[in-house]
């Protein structure tokens, strides 16, 4: 059987230089062209608009479209953005803030009943989690102004159990906006945190409870930490999106709060006041990234118990 | 490039080194691997064997050396163009392809004919025919293994590589799995080497073993040869265990070395001395040294060493292992097989130990006694 | 302890977890009904009786099916350009050492930091700036929707590519495979299920947008933007079959391609 292979020839190859190195990674030029048209494209369209939206929120106040505007390091934007409008950056942030809370309880029940007690339907369960966001952001949205409206089905309900007033109502309320983003945004929380859970070894929750430890001592003090990592990321990715969202506080709130996404969008448009729209919007990144940066400091050293 | 290569017709490695940056795990190994060998590298982790067998792959560029298959140089060749097939330690099979394409797979790179029968042949050879149209994660750890031998198998290659093919499986199954590739090894006559941690394993299939220790091949030779006569405190303790008890050489004649081991003299034959200075190790295995109760006249026209403590005593049926303290304060290990014919001896009872001259060996001072000793891998 | 109680306690979590899924599919069911509503009046929006009236005639007002045509033809060829060089991106970072990796990764990871209203006024910002203001619509909506698509899809392609046990390309070579047959015969099938996972996540995201794409879309409209114009003046019920639509093909697709992984394994099994 063992004939000679036709394949052997002397060594006629050069060292490939493109070899596999010590990381197990090539190295050579080919990874730029890999990366160019990504890199390129958020760079142009992604880095490059922060520096105008920068340059944008400087611009003399007095210019309009017609007169065209003037770049002059007129940093009372600022000021004049703030003065006016911290309300809808406090009722935004809020607004992010709950429907995270929210979503974490919800989003972990969630993730650890997928990940720990769904067996063979794990994958089937992941599907359903995101199948609801299929349908348009917007047109399940308005399905909630239904649900919630003056007449409907849940506000008979609660009037008729006496939760609610006689008068009370939901849509047009704050409740209702929280409601809406955290329905919206619960994908973005529960498959940061099953993919967080699915990972921890189930022997050592075994090991915690032959450890004295009861059920819920045991969550405490071994699930929840091994799931930080998920955690972390999905309170991250719920609340970004949900402090900048505006379409739920329009559609599901009143019109005395507003959010400082319809605030943006109107002076960015309509009002023709792009200097307060970019002011407004580089103070939400910063403040955005600050928090951020906080928090995963915060959560590196363990101290998120 | 190519300097004339003496004619051979075996796996050849000249110089070949290997280093990452400043740390180097194969160094200047020459080796010679003869055609229709299975030739086993064993080594603990880190001692540089699965680099060896990745750069005869082509998977693994040499930093300096040479590796010659026959007439032909390979070491630059890529891994694609050498006759030389791998099964990898985690079987690395195809997830995505079944069985029978799994083991087409080289076949059809190379377009070779009447792949159907052949890859329906060798899934026979390896017990598998009917589990042609399953994906590998349908089968278990033992099938996928026997399906990534066929797989490397089929394409006949002048070197088969196994990278601890053996180290996800189950003892018992591991067991079994040891003697069918022995079998296919005779079969298929083909160059096999193959990578291990085990000894038991190495000592089982292979006819030639090459032990290696920290980029080096600390001896190579026969099971057998490299059991009964170490040359390294290395390889005997990572082949089996060892009793190695210091000593100082106090004469060598022709055919024999006398050394006073604690004020008794004993003597190793010329050929098992492996020492030159004038202290050395003596090194005996335990299943070779005979107990006895102190005073009596043990089989062993020779070596008597007197005034031994038992110290442990574990009853294992096939024998009988003891640990014996002796009068300088070492611990030795005897293994009494249980013939039936020998008392069983209790902790605190006074024994003599003895040993045929022929079965001691010498070792070199200078080396760690505990190298290679089983706490220390891993 | 009870039985019945037992049972209870045992499966107390994951019924918690069903019913906050069953809740998330309750606005679901009610976009499904309203698809067949026959609306009394066009203001007010409840549930008056049935009819399939929408789902024949789901052009009865043109504006929607034209905003509809703009989102998808935004839509795949965002998807397109997007997964195309989010996958080469991802192969890059993943498969290559080169200098500044670190530093694209980090580009590449912020589009997902920064809430879509900042995106949005800043990309308006650079349009504006570069005297495109006046030429607002369906370029600017693509290179918007690229731009935020890419993000995703190099996340999604590299954890497939992550997760792909390097073994197997080394084997593939070990067995005669060319580099470029390792490739398309090894590595492109086994990350395959990534990169049509990332077009499916991309084309929704690109198709659900509305506030980066309602800052920079000039007069166009796409399908989210009139939505959104209706919703004070009364919603035309063809929005709902549009909703129902896009449910019912997303789930076919991903439901099946799981059905058939799932009956694969078992007939193969038995």
């Amino acid at each position: 059987m063992a004939t000679v292979n036709p394949i052997v020839e002397p060594a006629v190859d050069a060292v490939d230089p493109g070899a596999a190195g010590e990381t197990g990674r090539r190295r050579g030029p080919g990874a730029y062209l890999l990366m160019a048209p990504a890199v390129i494209w958020l760079a142009l369209f992604f880095l490059v608009p922060f520096y105008s939206l920068i340059a944008t929120s400087l611009y003399d106040p007095s210019g309009s479209d017609q007169a065209g505007w003037e770049m002059t390091y007129h940093v009372g934007n600022y000021a004049t953005a703030l003065r006016d409008y911290w309300d809808s950056l406090a009722w935004s942030l809020f607004y992010g803030a709950a429907a995270t809370a929210i979503c974490l309880v919800l989003g972990y029940v969630v993730a650890y009943a997928i990940a720990f007690k769904a067996g063979r339907w794990k994958n089937l369960l992941l599907v359903l989690v995101i199948a609801p966001f299929f349908t348009s952001f917007l047109v399940r949205t308005l399905s909630w102004q239904l649900i919630l409206a003056d007449n409907g089905w849940v506000v008979n309900t609660l009037q008729f159990l006496g939760i609610l007033g006689e008068d009370g109502h939901l849509l047009a309320t704050p409740f209702a906006v929280v409601a809406g983003l955290a329905y919206n945004f619960l994908p973005f929380m529960v498959l940061p945190l099953f993919a967080s859970i699915d990972k921890i070894d189930h022997r050592l929750i075994e090991a915690s409870s032959d450890l004295y430890a009861n059920p819920v001592v045991g969550f405490f003090k071994v699930t929840w930490p091994l799931s930080l990592p998920g955690v972390v990321s999905g309170t991250l990715l719920t609340f970004i999106p949900a402090a900048g969202d505006y379409i739920n506080a329009q559609l599901l709130g009143n019109t005395n709060t507003t959010v400082i996404g319809t605030v943006i969008q109107l002076q960015a448009t309509t009002a023709n006041q792009p200097h307060l729209a970019a002011a407004l919007s580089t103070t939400l990144m910063a403040i955005i990234l600050v928090m951020v940066v906080v928090y995963i400091r915060r959560a590196d050293t363990e101290d998120l118990l | 490039m190519s300097s004339p290569v003496e004619t051979y017709d075996g796996l050849r490695m000249r110089g070949l080194t290997k280093s990452y940056g400043r740390f180097t795990a194969v160094r200047e190994l020459d080796l010679d691997v003869p055609q229709g060998a299975f030739f086993a590298l064993l080594g603990p982790s880190g001692c540089g064997k699965t680099t060896t067998l990745r750069m005869v792959a082509g998977l693994e560029t040499p930093t300096a050396g040479t590796i010659s298959l026959g007439s032909a140089e390979i070491t630059h060749t890529k891994p694609y163009r050498r006759p030389v097939n791998t099964v990898f330690q985690n079987y690395a099979l195809f997830p995505h392809l079944d069985i029978g394409e799994n083991v087409a797979f080289g076949l059809r790179r190379r377009k070779q004919s009447d792949v159907r029968r052949k890859v329906e042949e060798m899934l026979e050879l390896v017990e598998l025919g009917p589990q042609a149209k399953k994906k590998p994660a349908q089968l278990s750890g033992g099938q996928q293994q026997r399906v990534a031998l066929a797989r490397a198998l089929i394409n006949e290659p002048e070197v088969l590589l196994l990278d601890e093919p053996l180290g996800a499986l189950d003892l018992k199954l591991r067991r079994s799995m040891q003697i069918e590739i022995k079998r296919i090894q005779t079969e298929v006559g083909l160059t096999f080497v193959h990578v291990t941690h085990d000894q038991e394993e190495a000592m089982t299939m292979a006819d030639t073993v090459a032990v290696m220790n920290g980029g080096l091949i600390e001896q190579l030779g026969s099971p057998a040869e490299l059991y009964e006569n170490p040359r390294s405190t290395f390889v005997a303790n990572f082949l089996g265990q060892s009793n190695l008890i210091a000593g100082k050489v106090v004469g060598r004649a022709a055919d024999v070395v006398r050394v006073d081991m604690e004020g008794i003299t004993v003597t190793v034959p010329a050929g098992r001395a492996h020492a030159d200075g004038d202290r050395a190790w003596v090194g005996i295995r335990p299943e070779k040294v005979l107990i006895g109760e102190a005073g009596a006249a043990l089989d062993a026209p020779g070596n008597t060493v007197p005034g031994g403590v038992v110290t442990d005593v574990s009853f294992i049926g096939v024998s009988t292992q003891y640990l014996v303290r002796m009068p300088w304060g070492q611990e030795l290990q005897v293994f009494a097989q249980n013939t039936g014919r020998d008392p069983i001896y209790r902790t605190g009872q006074q024994v003599e130990l003895s040993w045929r001259p022929e079965y001691a060996f010498l070792l070199d001072h200078d080396q760690d006694v505990r190298a290679g000793a089983e706490d220390e891998d891993a | 302890m009870n039985p019945a109680l037992r049972w209870l306690r045992e499966h107390l979590v994951l019924l918690l977890g069903l019913g906050v899924l069953a809740y998330t599919f309750i606005p679901i069911a009610v976009v499904v009904l309203m698809s067949f509503n026959d609306p009394a009046t066009r203001n007010v929006y409840r549930f008056d009786g049935f009819t399939l009236d929408n789902w024949l005639n789901p052009c009865e007002d043109p504006a929607m099916c034209e905003a509809l045509g703009l989102s998808l033809r935004v839509g795949l060829s965002s998807t397109l350009v997007a997964t195309v060089i989010g996958t080469l991106a991802a192969f890059a970072l993943v498969r290559w050492d080169f200098f500044g990796r670190s530093t694209s990764n980090l580009v590449i990871f912020l589009p997902m930091a920064a809430p879509e209203i900042v995106l949005g006024s800043s990309l308006l910002a650079l349009f504006v700036q570069a005297g495109f203001a006046g030429q607002l619509g369906f370029w600017t909506i693509f290179i918007a929707h690229v731009m935020f698509c890419l993000s995703f899809v190099v996340v999604t392609v590299r954890s497939r590519l992550a997760g792909m046990d390097d073994n197997l390309e080394q084997a593939a070579q070990d067995l005669y495979a060319t580099p470029a047959q390792t490739f398309w015969r090894v590595t492109f099938p086994l990350v395959l299920p990534g990169i049509l996972g990332a077009a499916l996540l991309s084309f929704s995201l690109s198709f659900d947008d509305f506030i980066i794409t309602n800052l920079n879309s000039g007069n166009d409209t796409t399908f989210p933007m009139y939505v959104w114009s209706v919703a004070r003046v009364g919603v035309p019920m063809q929005v709902n079959v549009v909703g129902t639509l896009m449910l019912v093909i997303s789930l076919v697709i991903v439901l099946g391609g799981e059905l058939n992984h799932r009956r694969r394994m078992r007939s193969v099994r038995g």
